[in-house]
C-alpha cells in the first residue's frame, strides 16, 4: 500500500500544465524537425521554419506555442496499491489545471454549460479517464486538447462488411474533411473497435502514444505505415497550402469489438500535440 | 517578398493583391471569434451600429492567451475561421474589408467577398508565440465581459500573413493542394 498526496497531485498537475504548453516533447519536436528536410513544396518547408521558430520563442520567452492551451484532458492510471490521501483526487487533479493556467498565463478556454457557454474561468473542470492497474503507482498523462482540431474529428459506425476498406475510407474522408483547418501537419489518433465510446476514447489515447512508435500488433502496424503514406498523398501540406506532409503521425489502438460491429473513431490533433506522463 | 499593407486597408491595396501573396500589415486590426461575432450579428440585426467602426478594417479571428507583465499580449495565433461564415457577410455588406484567419471558407463567404470587394488572409496556424511578436499593443474596446473572446484593437507592426481569397475569389487553398495531390 503506497500513499499518494493529492498535494503532491495538484503540485504535478500544475506544473504539467505550463510545461506541455511551452515546451513540445522531444518526439514531437524531432518529427516536426524531420518534417522539413522531407516536405517537397517551397511554401510548405517555410510554414513548418515558422513552426519551428514558434518553439524556440514558446520556451525561452514563456509563451504558450499556441494559444489555445485546450482543454485539459487527463488520463490517470491508478495502481490498485495506492491509497489517495488528503483529499478527494477528482478535486486535486482540478486544482492541479486551475493553478496551472492561471500562474502559467494559460488561457481560460471552458464554458460551463454547452448552450449558455459562460466561461468557467479557470479552465476546469478538467476531462478525466480513470483506469485502475496492477501496482503501486499513479500514472498522470496530461493532453491538453485544441478544438480547431477536436473539431475535425469523426466517429463511424461501420458494419464488418465495410471492413478493413471501410476503416481506410473513413480515416481519409476524415483527415480530408479536416483540410487546413485543423492546423496541419497532424498527429491522427485512431481507435478500431471496441463500442461508441471505447474508440473514441481509443483515438484520443493513441495521441499520447510517442510520435515514431507503432503499434505493436504487425498488422495494425502496417495499417499505421500505409495510412500515413495515404494520408500524405492528400496534397493538403502544412498549414493546408499544399504539399507532400499533411500528416507526422498516425497512432491506431483497437479492442475487440461486438459481432454486429465496427466502430472507428478518428480523434484529429495538430502539430501541436502536447502530451506529458508522471508518475507519482 | 512581401507586400506591405496597412491596416485599415484601402480598396487600391485590396485590388493589388493575389492569393499567394505574402503580405506584412501594419496598423490598427480588431480581434473577434465566436462570441463577439454572435453579438454583433444579433445587436446589428436589431439595428443597432457594430460596436467599432468596420469600415475598412480588418478582423483578426483570434483569442489571445493572457499577456505577462511587459508583453502587449499572450500568444496570439488565428482561429478556424469557418465558424465565423454564418457572420461574415453581413460584415463586409457594413464596410469590414478583410479578414485573418486560417481554413477554408463558405461559398456564401466568397460571394461575398467578391461583392464587396474584400480579401482573406491566413496567419500561420499553431504559432501563436511567433506571431504575439507583431502585436505592439492591445486594448479591450468591447464585450470585456468575454476574457479571450473581448474585442481588442490590435496595433501591429510586419504581422505576417497570405492571401488565400483575393477579392475576385481566387482560392489558393483549392489552387495549391492540385500540386501536391495523388489520387
Amino acid at each position: 500500500m503506497k500513499n499518494v498526496s493529492c498535494y503532491d497531485i495538484t503540485q504535478n498537475v500544475k506544473e504539467m500544465c505550463i510545461k506541455s504548453n511551452h515546451y513540445l516533447s522531444r518526439d514531437m519536436e524531432h518529427a516536426l524537425n524531420k518534417a522539413i528536410c522531407v516536405e517537397k513544396s517551397e511554401l510548405g518547408r517555410q510554414i513548418l521554419k515558422s513552426l519551428h521558430e514558434n518553439l524556440d520563442i514558446a520556451r525561452n520567452d514563456m509563451i504558450p506555442i499556441c494559444q489555445d492551451t485546450g482543454m485539459a484532458v487527463i488520463f490517470v492510471e491508478l495502481g490498485q496499491e495506492v491509497h489517495i490521501t488528503d483529499g478527494n483526487i477528482e478535486d486535486a487533479l482540478n486544482e492541479g489545471v486551475r493553478k496551472g493556467y492561471e500562474e502559467g498565463f494559460l488561457r481560460k478556454s471552458v464554458v460551463e454549460d454547452p448552450i449558455y457557454r459562460k466561461s468557467t474561468n479557470d479552465n476546469t473542470p478538467a476531462i478525466i479517464h480513470y483506469s485502475i492497474v496492477p501496482g503501486d503507482q499513479l500514472k498522470l498523462t496530461l493532453a491538453p486538447k485544441g478544438f480547431g482540431s477536436e473539431n475535425m474529428s469523426r466517429i463511424f459506425m461501420l458494419k464488418p462488411s465495410d471492413g478493413i476498406e471501410g476503416v481506410k475510407r473513413s480515416i481519409i474522408e476524415t483527415v480530408d474533411a479536416a483540410g487546413p483547418n485543423a492546423c496541419p501537419p497532424l498527429v491522427i489518433g485512431v481507435g478500431i473497435g471496441g463500442d461508441f465510446e471505447k474508440c473514441a476514447l481509443m483515438a484520443k489515447h493513441a495521441l499520447t502514444r510517442e510520435a515514431g512508435i507503432y503499434s505493436e500488433i504487425t498488422h495494425v502496424k502496417d495499417l499505421e505505415i500505409e495510412m500515413l503514406k495515404k494520408i500524405n498523398q492528400l496534397g493538403i501540406g502544412p498549414g493546408g497550402l499544399g504539399g507532400t506532409v499533411t500528416a507526422l503521425a498516425i497512432n491506431i489502438e483497437t479492442y475487440p469489438t461486438h459481432i454486429a460491429g465496427l466502430p472507428v473513431a478518428i480523434n484529429i490533433c495538430c502539430h501541436v500535440n502536447r502530451h506529458i506522463s508522471r508518475y507519482l | 517578398m512581401y507586400k506591405n499593407i496597412k491596416a485599415p486597408i484601402s480598396d487600391v491595396e485590396i485590388k493589388s493583391l493575389n492569393i499567394g501573396d505574402y503580405v506584412y500589415i501594419t496598423g490598427k486590426i480588431y480581434t473577434a471569434r465566436d462570441a463577439a461575432h454572435e453579438r454583433m450579428f444579433e445587436s446589428m440585426n436589431s439595428g443597432n451600429n457594430p460596436p467599432f467602426e468596420l469600415d475598412h478594417n480588418i478582423i483578426y479571428y483570434m483569442g489571445p492567451s493572457p499577456a505577462r507583465k511587459g508583453n502587449a499580449i499572450g500568444s496570439a495565433g488565428p482561429t478556424t475561421s469557418s465558424r465565423m461564415d454564418k457572420y461574415t457577410p453581413l460584415l463586409l455588406d457594413h464596410g469590414l474589408k478583410g479578414m485573418i484567419g486560417k481554413g477554408k471558407r463558405s461559398e456564401a463567404v466568397i460571394a461575398s467577398i467578391i461583392k464587396n470587394k474584400a480579401i482573406y488572409f491566413a496567419a500561420v496556424g499553431g504559432a501563436g508565440a511567433l506571431l504575439s511578436k507583431a502585436i505592439k499593443k492591445a486594448t479591450i474596446i468591447a464585450y470585456d465581459d468575454l476574457g479571450t473572446e473581448a474585442i481588442r484593437e490590435l496595433e501591429v507592426k510586419n504581422f505576417p500573413a497570405i492571401v488565400v481569397v483575393d477579392c475576385a475569389g481566387h482560392n489558393l487553398y483549392e489552387e495549391v493542394v492540385k500540386d501536391y495531390r495523388k489520387e
